[in-house]
C-alpha cells in the first residue's frame, strides 16, 4: 500500500493505482472529471485531458514537483505523492481550456439531443465552461449516419474518447468501426457504411459520454428527466439480465445498463454487467421484466428531479413538486 | 574547414555500393565492436561521447540506451526513426540516399550494443525510392556476412528490415512509430510505460534517429575521446544541417558544432549569404517546430554574444530570445517574406498532421490554423492576436505527445517577435488580401 495526498486528503491505495482511482477512493469533489477514461475498458484514458492534475511532489523519495500537469487517469501513484486537483489554479485554468476545446466544434444542440440530462460534456461545460464562445469559425460538420439498424451516430457531437472503439474491440467478436482521418477532421465511422451487427454492440451507446451514439429505438421519444429509471432483471441467456428500464407510466421507453456515479457500468459478480442487444432494444414490454423498484440516482442529477423524495438539511422529507 | 565524420565520402562515385564503401573504411566499426568490445563497452563509449539525439529533442543517446530494460528471455528491438517529416528538414534523406551503408553499419553496432537481434528502419512513406536504395544495400550487407547469422564469427545474429510508413508526420513520434510498425493506427501511446520498458510488441525498445545511429560509427572507430574533441563543451561532434529558404546555396551540410551562425549563413563554404542580395529577416534554425528568431537575434544572442550553431547557444535566452537546434532544418527568410503567412503555413501543417487523439491538439491546432488564415487574408481583428497567444499557451504541455508543443511554439514565437506584422494585417485588410506583407511593406530590419 502506498500513501498519497490529494487536495490535502490522505488516502492509502495499492501500488500501481492511478491518481484518478485514488481520488475516486476518497470520493466527492476531489475526483477529477474524466471524459474518456472508463475503468472497465482496457487501454482507455489519457486522451481528453480533462482529468489533468498538478503533482506538487512526485514521491517521498523524489519530492520534486512535476513540470507539467499529468493525466490522472493514466499516471500511477507513488508513495508520498502530493497531488493538487481542485486546489490548483493551473488545473482549473487547464480544465476550462479543455472544455473550450471540446466545445468549439460541438454543435451545442442539447435541446434536441437525447443525451441531454445525462451528458458528461454538459456537466463539464456547466462546471468549467465559459458563458460565451471565442470561436468565430465555421464548426466542423458531418452527416449523421446509421451504424446498424439500432444505433445512430452523430459525429458532430463526438469528442473522440475512443470508448466505443474499445467496446467493440473488447466486447464483441468483430470490430467494424474505428477512427478514420486525422486531427479535427478525424471521425468515428465504419468502413463504407458497414452495419454493426452483433449481440453487444449496444453497449457503445452506454459508454458514449456525449450524444454521439444514441439508441434509435428511443430517439426523440422523451427527455430522460421525464422518465423513471427502475432497476429490473430479466431472464436472459446472453447477458446478466440486470438492467435499468426507463419508464413513463407503465411503458418502458428505453433500457440501459446499470451505471455508477462516474457513468460506468456496474459490476455483477466482479465482472462489468454489460447488457445484450436483445435486452436493450427488443424487450420494451414490462411483462418481460421483473421490476425491482426505483434506481438510486445522485440527487444533483437532473434525472432525479421530479421523482424522488429528497432528504433536506432539516431532515423533513419532502417531495419536490 | 571543419572535419566531416558522416559525409566525408558522400561524393565518392559508387559509395552506395558495398565494395566502394568498404574501400573507404566502411564497416570497420562493426569489426572493432564485435571483435574487441562488449556490448556494455559500446554503450559506455556512446555515453562518453555525449552524443545528443539528432532527431530534434537532443536527448543523450547513451543515456537513452542505458534506460533499456533487459528482462531475461524477452527480445529487445532497435528501431531507426527515418520518418523525417519536419518541414525544412531533409538531412536523413541525404544521408540514406547517398551513403546507405553508413546507417546500416551504425545499426549493426547499435543493435549489438543493445542486444537486438531484429532491428527495423521505419522510413516515411514518401521516401519510397530510398527504401529501394536501403534494401539493396541491406541485401549486399547480408551477402557479405555483415547481417544475418553469426556476424563475422562473433556469434551475434542480426536481421535488419525496412518498413515504410504511410506518410504521417505523427509517426515520427516514437510511440506512434511503434504503433504504426505494429500495423495499427499511428497514435502516440500514453506514457508511462516508456518504450525502453514496453515498446514494440510490448518488448523493450530503443528508437533512434538516422543521424544518431550513423554517428555511432565514427564514435566507435575513433573513440569517444577523439569524438568529443570536436564541437563545443556541451555540444560534441558534428551535425547535419539542411539549409533552405532564401539562401544562395541551400543543401545538406555537415558542420562542426560551434560554428558561428553568421559564418554558416554568409560563409563561402556554406550557404553563401542571402539570395539576390536581400537582407535576412528571420531564421528558423531547427525545423518548423522551433521558435523563429528575428534578425537582431540571429547572429548575436540577447546577451550580445556570438550565436553559434550548438545546442546551448541557439537555446540561449530561452524562448524569449532564443530557439533550438532541433533537427537541423535551417530555414532562412529574407526581407520580402511574410511571417504571418509563414506561420499560417506551419499551423496548417500541424493541424493537418495532428492525430486527433487528445483534445487540446486536435481542436487547438485546427483553431489556430483557422484564425491565422483569417488574419493572413485580412479578415482578422486585434482580439485574434491575443486569442492565438492564449490558445497556444493552453495547448503547450497539455498534450499526449510533443506535437502539441511543436504546433504551439512557432505561433507563440512569431507573435512575440513579429507582432507588428500581425497588427498590420488587421489594420491594412485590403493590402493583406492583395499580397505579401514583406513585398508590400518593404520592411527593413
Amino acid at each position: 500500500m502506498v500513501k498519497v495526498t490529494i487536495d490535502g486528503i490522505d488516502v492509502e491505495v495499492e501500488a500501481g493505482t492511478t491518481v484518478l482511482n485514488a481520488a475516486r477512493k476518497i470520493g466527492g469533489d476531489v475526483v477529477p472529471p474524466a471524459m474518456c477514461y472508463y475503468s472497465k475498458l482496457e487501454g482507455s484514458g489519457g486522451k481528453c485531458r480533462t482529468c489533468l492534475v498538478e503533482v506538487a511532489a512526485g514521491s517521498a523519495n523524489d519530492p520534486r514537483p512535476m513540470p507539467k500537469l499529468v493525466a490522472s487517469c493514466s499516471t500511477p501513484v507513488q508513495d508520498g505523492m502530493v497531488i493538487k486537483n481542485k486546489t490548483s489554479e493551473k488545473v482549473h485554468v487547464n480544465r476550462g481550456a479543455v472544455t473550450e476545446f471540446l466545445l468549439i466544434n460541438h454543435p451545442l444542440d442539447c435541446p434536441i439531443c437525447d443525451q441531454a440530462g445525462e451528458c458528461h460534456l454538459q456537466d463539464l461545460g456547466y462546471e468549467h465552461g465559459a458563458s460565451g464562445t471565442r470561436y468565430e469559425e465555421e464548426r466542423r460538420r458531418f452527416d449523421p449516419i446509421d451504424i446498424g439498424n439500432k444505433i445512430k451516430l452523430h459525429m458532430n457531437r463526438c469528442i473522440l474518447c475512443y470508448r466505443c472503439v474499445m467496446v467493440a474491440n473488447q466486447l464483441t467478436d468483430k470490430r467494424v468501426h474505428g477512427v478514420l482521418g486525422r486531427g479535427d477532421h478525424a471521425e468515428i465511422s465504419t468502413y463504407i457504411h458497414n452495419a454493426i451487427e452483433n449481440d453487444f454492440s449496444g453497449n457503445m451507446i452506454d459508454v458514449c459520454p456525449v450524444g454521439a451514439l444514441t439508441d434509435k429505438t428511443f430517439r426523440f421519444k422523451s427527455r430522460v428527466w421525464f422518465l423513471k429509471p427502475m432497476e429490473a432483471t430479466c431472464e436472459c441467456t446472453k447477458c446478466s439480465g440486470k438492467a435499468v428500464v426507463w419508464m413513463f407510466g407503465d411503458e418502458i421507453y428505453r433500457v440501459t445498463a446499470r451505471k455508477d456515479k462516474y457513468g460506468e457500468v456496474e459490476d455483477n459478480d466482479g465482472k462489468p454487467a454489460w447488457i445484450c442487444n436483445d435486452c436493450r432494444f427488443e424487450k420494451k414490454d414490462p411483462a418481460k421484466w421483473n421490476i425491482l423498484g426505483p434506481r438510486k440516482i445522485n440527487r444533483h442529477s437532473v434525472i432525479s428531479a421530479n421523482h424522488y423524495e429528497l432528504a433536506d438539511p432539516n431532515n423533513n422529507s419532502k417531495k419536490v413538486k | 574547414m571543419g572535419r566531416k565524420l558522416l559525409l566525408e565520402h558522400a561524393d565518392v562515385p559508387g559509395i552506395e555500393t558495398f565494395d566502394v564503401y568498404r574501400k573507404h573504411g566502411g564497416y570497420r566499426s562493426v569489426e572493432k565492436a564485435l571483435k574487441t568490445m562488449s556490448p556494455e563497452d559500446v554503450v559506455e563509449e556512446v555515453k562518453k561521447a555525449n552524443l545528443k539525439g539528432r532527431g530534434g529533442a537532443g536527448f543523450p543517446t547513451g543515456l537513452k540506451w542505458s534506460f533499456l530494460a533487459k528482462p531475461e528471455g524477452v527480445p529487445r528491438y532497435l528501431l531507426c526513426n527515418a520518418d523525417e517529416s519536419e518541414p525544412g528538414t531533409f538531412k536523413d534523406r541525404y544521408l540514406m540516399e547517398h551513403i546507405p551503408h553508413l546507417l546500416i553499419e551504425g545499426m549493426i553496432v547499435s543493435s549489438y550494443a543493445l542486444g537486438s537481434n531484429l532491428s527495423f528502419i521505419y522510413i516515411r512513406g514518401e521516401y519510397l525510392w530510398i527504401l529501394e536504395i536501403l534494401e539493396k544495400a541491406i541485401a549486399e550487407a547480408y551477402a557479405k556476412g555483415f547481417l544475418g547469422k553469426n556476424i563475422l564469427g562473433s556469434g551475434f545474429d542480426l536481421d535488419l528490415r525496412v518498413a515504410p510508413g504511410g506518410g504521417a508526420y505523427i509517426c515520427g513520434e516514437e510511440t506512434a512509430l511503434i504503433e504504426s510498425l505494429e500495423g495499427k493506427r499511428g497514435n502516440p501511446r500514453i506514457k508511462p510505460p516508456f518504450p525502453a520498458v514496453k515498446g514494440l510488441w510490448g518488448c523493450p525498445t530503443v528508437v533512434n534517429n538516422v543521424e544518431s545511429l550513423a554517428t555511432v560509427v565514427p564514435i566507435i572507430n575513433d573513440g569517444a575521446e577523439e569524438y568529443t574533441k570536436l564541437g563545443t563543451e556541451a555540444s560534441n561532434g558534428t551535425k547535419l544541417i539542411s539549409a533552405c529558404g532564401n539562401v544562395t546555396r541551400g543543401g545538406v551540410y555537415e558542420i562542426e558544432l560551434g560554428l558561428s551562425v553568421e559564418e554558416f549563413i554568409y560563409g563561402d563554404e556554406w550557404c553563401r549569404g542571402i539570395a539576390n542580395n536581400k537582407k535576412i529577416k528571420a531564421l528558423v534554425p531547427g525545423g518548423s517546430s522551433v521558435p523563429i528568431l528575428p534578425a537582431h537575434l540571429i547572429t548575436k544572442t540577447a546577451a550580445g554574444e556570438n550565436r553559434l550553431m550548438s545546442y546551448e547557444s541557439l537555446a540561449d535566452g530561452g524562448f524569449a530570445s532564443g530557439s533550438m537546434l532541433g533537427s537541423g532544418g535551417f530555414i532562412v527568410f529574407d526581407e520580402d517574406q511574410c511571417i504571418v503567412r509563414n506561420t499560417w503555413n506551419f499551423a496548417r501543417f500541424y493541424a493537418h498532421e495532428s492525430c486527433g487523439q487528445c483534445s487540446p491538439c486536435r481542436e487547438g491546432t485546427g483553431w489556430m490554423e483557422k484564425v491565422l488564415h483569417r488574419l493572413e487574408i485580412g479578415k482578422g481583428n486585434m482580439r485574434d492576436i491575443e486569442l492565438l497567444a492564449d490558445i497556444n499557451k493552453k495547448i503547450e504541455g497539455n498534450t499526449i505527445c510533443p506535437l502539441g508543443d511543436a504546433a504551439a511554439w512557432p505561433v507563440a514565437a512569431a507573435i512575440r517577435h513579429f507582432r507588428e506584422e500581425f497588427e498590420w494585417h488587421v489594420t491594412h485588410p485590403e493590402d493583406a488580401v492583395k499580397g505579401n506583407y514583406g513585398l508590400l511593406k518593404g520592411v527593413t530590419v
